[in-house]
């Protein structure tokens, strides 16, 4: 089975994102796709909303946190905005 | 849920952060922020833009919802391997079948295992499927939970009552955007007799969040 | 704030009282009306900062936050805002009190 693995930027920009800090940089796998949303950084701001497709996506607990990680085979789960992801090549 | 089994937290008993006891509210000096949230109703009445009517019927909407509305579908879930696939498949249609909705938010449904344990969390506010569990529990917004539970769940699951062994993969899910999530917990053993109704009793409120399993049957 | 230091959890659950619900639900409607949206709370609510989030209470935060979007949405003036909570504030002591005249 192939999984679509993605990384989300590393970016920091000031004011509201749904990106948590934790997981800027951090490869996963798209555990579903949930369709195309509002912008949440445009309407935070009063501004026309673009769509956007969010997706689900799962880190090991071990790309997370590295060797702190408490059981590294366990998985944290969050939705994250299309434009918040880059490909990665599969190695 | 009773959680008087432990005995944390003391240092902060009975007074909010800022130092006011929470309730009763109405016999204690006026706040600043009680003084802006009148202001601000009785504004917006005045203006037309919100009706006192309103405003009441939302607090009354909001006082009716409670845990045992999301029992109810998980019951459900239990006795009926359609309705359950369904609402693994797409909880907010499921949900509305019963007559609860999810309203703009999407509803995704995770099914607890002997293998799988999943638990929900908002690290970036305090998203909650609020419209099948009623308002969210004080330690749900805090950040003692929600600075640990996507770092170390074991240690915080334990802290509520619950270990799960080294052979069940746990998986956080951090609702960070347009889904809210209902755990749809095991069903207890010894429970094969019991109709919906008597099921429904046995869910609490924290097993549907995912920090407990439902209750064991008397 | 996930994967940050904290301490141990707070069982302890308070009850809801009258002025909190009332805030959620001003803010239920308003958004539900389109003043503004639910990213806009939060994002008020972020930029309070740290000290806020040790200092104020979760609906303290809220009525502040509703407050500022509304003044954004142009729903009211600051002169009107503050010419009603001088009014509220001088109807009494409690917020019993100060919560009747408008009921």
């Amino acid at each position: 089975m192939s999984e679509h693995h993605v990384r989300v930027k590393d970016w920091f920009p000031p004011g509201h994102v749904r990106t948590p800090f934790f997981l800027r940089g951090k490869t996963g796998v798209i555990e579903r796709e949930l369709g195309a949303f509002e912008n949440p950084e445009q309407r935070a701001y009063r501004q026309k909303p673009d769509m956007r497709k969010l997706v689900r996506v799962r880190f090991t607990m071990v790309e997370v946190w590295g060797e702190d990680a408490e059981t590294p085979t366990d998985t944290l789960d969050a939705e994250i905005y299309e434009h918040w992801l880059e490909p990665v090549n599969a190695t | 849920m009773p959680h008087d089994h432990h005995d944390h937290g003391h240092e902060h008993d009975h007074l909010s952060p800022s130092g006011h006891p929470y309730q009763p509210d109405q016999d204690h000096p006026l706040t600043k922020w009680q003084a802006m949230e009148i202001a601000m109703r009785e504004l917006l009445v005045e203006k037309g833009i919100l009706t006192r009517e309103e405003i009441t019927q939302t607090v009354e909407a909001m006082d009716r919802r409670s845990p045992a509305d999301g029992a109810k579908v998980v019951a459900r879930a239990w006795v009926d391997p359609d309705y359950k696939a369904r609402l693994l498949a797409d909880g907010s249609a499921a949900i509305n079948e019963m007559g609860f909705h999810a309203d703009a938010m999407k509803l995704v449904v995770l099914e607890n295992t002997a293998d799988v344990h999943n638990v929900v969390v908002c690290t970036l506010c305090s998203c909650y499927p609020r419209n099948l569990l009623g308002l969210p529990p004080d330690w749900y917004k805090q950040r003692a939970y929600r600075s640990r539970v996507v770092k170390t769940p074991r240690a915080v699951l334990s802290e509520f009552g619950l270990t799960l062994p080294d052979t069940t993969q746990v998986r956080v899910h951090d609702s960070t955007a347009d889904m809210r999530y209902l755990i749809l917990p095991a069903r207890p053993e010894g429970t094969a007799d019991m109709d919906e109704t008597a099921l429904a009793a046995l869910i609490n409120r924290d097993s549907m969040i995912g920090v407990a399993q439902a209750s064991a049957p008397e | 704030m996930g994967g940050q230091p904290a301490g141990d959890i707070d069982f302890d659950q308070h009850n809801f009282a009258l002025w909190e619900k009332r805030v959620d639900a001003l803010l239920v409607l308003t958004s539900g009306k389109g003043y503004f949206t639910v990213d806009g709370l939060r994002r008020v609510l972020e930029d309070m900062g740290e000290e806020a989030f040790e200092t104020m209470t979760y609906y303290e935060r809220w009525v502040q936050s509703v407050n500022q979007n509304m003044l954004e949405a142009g729903a009211y003036s600051l002169e009107e805002l503050s010419t009603k909570m001088a009014e509220v504030t001088a109807r009494g002591e409690t917020y019993g009190d100060c919560a009747g005249g408008g009921e």
